[in-house]
């Protein structure tokens, strides 16, 4: 039910991978980039997600929408192990996120996460905030990382602000210069958590557009998002959550125009 | 009340004592205070690491040691470190009493210490913390190097406050019977009281602790204010130096409620 070809209508795409020579976005590729399966996490006796199942193909971005309480935060977290599922595999390019064995730092520098509250580190400057990660993390030289560092800023379009601290960006900056950073360590995916609801309505359209054209490039995406025009524009597929359970999935487009279940339905009719 | 003055501010007996107060007893009490001092902040550092684990089997230990040295007056700390330790043949410092006059302080200063940390770290948000494991830090290095700086601005007041208290409890390495050449301020005051019957001694004593713990006070009201005002648009070289003030900080949201030290990222 979470296969993309299971909903989708449209024919399936070429399956021999993306052509490098096409302009535009990357096709999402077939085999499985990340891979959550009987996800359940509860928090004492809440049990917040119950049985989640997600795949998400190379390049593909998936939107996941719900009410609030519907788990859709706690299921990002899982992803990158920030909350540990109580039970349930979290796969990553076929290493086993939730396998105790496995090295979470070294997986986690391979998952960016963009946060609400931007999380930049307030005592370090727009651009410490980006190397700081390159130098301990991935140990690259201090040229490396300042040049990384620029190309980030100039791709979000901060870089005459590289030297400021976060509070003196505005809000929308500040989200830039937190996607800037976790672009800066190459990860194989982005996760998203409600990215721009903490931002005053005339600085959403900034980290939107950065948004969509991160998934334009063939980012793989994983968006927790209110921003129901984002999600039917950006997004190859959403994923409707309620309750702790995947509720619908579906292509973009028609899975926020013809909701084939009550609840989707009913969700919609609130937000739109 | 002739009487009174002279007993507490006779000229003549605080310039006889003043001399040997500033030459030994201010050098050895400033050396005593500085080296448990430092004993107690990386011991400290290391029990409020401990502290805040999400392991009980690491906590406890550090919480044992907290909770007992928090819960002994200094004197009976000092009594069984200086004067049990080197009777038990634990003679780590041979026979000179003042090395376990400072591991004695620092070993009180590291409990009181530790709680200060712990509550700094603590009161750094969360996000800070998921940020930090989110690109892939330890655990340990996103303490060092994003959540300790952040916290220790907010607990400036309380380890200045506790610098003053290790400086006053050095004082009472007078129970272990300095050698001549250790003796610390109050051990040479109250030498000089026993051979004079006079108390001014003593005053004078105070007189000296005072220069040493006011200006430490305000010393540490001024770094204080310089942290909190200013130097935050200028980048920062190393990672431990002043951080830019917490109060701005974006309001958290629902996925960063809470504080870093409740943080139990796998």
């Amino acid at each position: 039910m979470t296969d993309r070809q299971a909903t989708d209508t449209v024919p399936p795409p070429d399956r021999t991978g993306p052509d490098p020579t096409a302009s535009g976005r990357t096709e999402p590729g077939t085999s499985p980039h990340l891979e959550l399966t009987g996800i359940c996490k509860s928090f004492g006796h809440v049990q917040v997600l119950r049985e989640v199942d997600l795949s998400v193909t190379r390049g593909e971005t998936v939107c996941i929408v719900g009410p609030s309480g519907s788990g859709k935060s706690t299921l990002l977290r899982c992803v990158n192990m920030l909350a540990a599922p109580t039970s349930g595999t979290v796969k990553l390019n076929g290493l086993v996120l939730t396998d105790p064995r496995t090295d979470l730092n070294r997986a986690r520098a391979r998952i960016g996460m963009v946060f609400q509250s931007f999380n930049l580190f307030p005592h370090m400057s727009a651009r410490r905030n980006i190397t700081l990660p390159l130098r301990r993390v991935r140990h690259l030289s201090r040229a490396e990382a300042e040049e990384r560092a620029s190309a980030l800023l100039d791709r979000v379009g901060l870089r005459q602000h590289d030297a400021k601290r976060p509070l003196q960006l505005s809000g929308g900056q500040q989200q830039r210069v937190a996607i800037a950073r976790a672009l800066a360590m190459q990860p194989e995916v982005m996760l998203f958590d409600e990215a721009t609801s903490a931002l005053d309505p005339e600085m959403v359209k900034e980290v939107l557009a950065v948004m969509r054209d991160l998934a334009q490039s063939g980012m793989t995406m994983l968006v927790v998002t209110h921003e129901m025009g984002f999600a039917r524009e950006a997004a190859d597929r959403v994923v409707f959550m309620d309750q702790g359970q995947v509720a619908e999935v579906g292509p973009a487009e028609q899975t926020l125009t013809q909701p084939r279940s009550e609840r989707l339905q009913q969700f919609l009719s609130m937000v739109l | 009340m002739s009487a009174f003055i002279s007993t507490f501010f006779s000229w003549s007996q605080i310039k006889g004592v003043l001399p040997s107060l500033f030459e030994q007893g201010l050098r050895n009490t400033l050396l005593i205070s500085v080296l448990a001092l430092v004993l107690g902040l990386v011991l400290g550092l290391v029990l409020a690491v401990l502290l805040i684990s999400p392991r009980w089997w690491v906590r406890l230990p550090a919480r044992i040691y907290v909770d007992v040295l928090r819960g002994l007056p200094a004197i009976v700390t000092v009594s069984l470190v200086g004067i049990g330790l080197p009777v038990a043949g634990v003679a780590i410092f041979g026979t000179s009493p003042f090395g376990y006059a400072v591991l004695a302080v620092g070993m009180i200063s590291a409990a009181y210490i530790a709680e200060i940390f712990r509550s700094g770290i603590q009161s750094v948000p969360l996000g800070q913390t998921e940020a930090g494991r989110s690109l892939g830090m330890s655990h340990l290095l996103t303490l060092w190097v994003i959540v300790i700086p952040q916290g220790i601005r907010n607990i400036l007041p309380a380890l200045a406050n506790q610098f003053i208290v290790a400086v006053k409890e050095s004082a009472l390495v007078y129970l272990l019977g300095l050698t001549a050449g250790e003796r610390d301020l109050y051990f040479i005051a109250s030498t000089w009281e026993a051979q004079t019957y006079n108390s001014s001694s003593f005053t004078a004593a105070a007189l000296v602790y005072l220069c040493i713990t006011i200006p430490l006070t305000y010393a540490v009201n001024w770094l204080d204010r310089r942290l909190r005002n200013g130097r935050s648009a200028r980048p920062v070289p190393t990672e431990l130096t002043a951080p830019a003030p917490v109060v701005g900080l974006p309001a958290a949201g629902p996925g960063s409620a809470g504080l870093a030290g409740e943080a139990r990222i796998p």
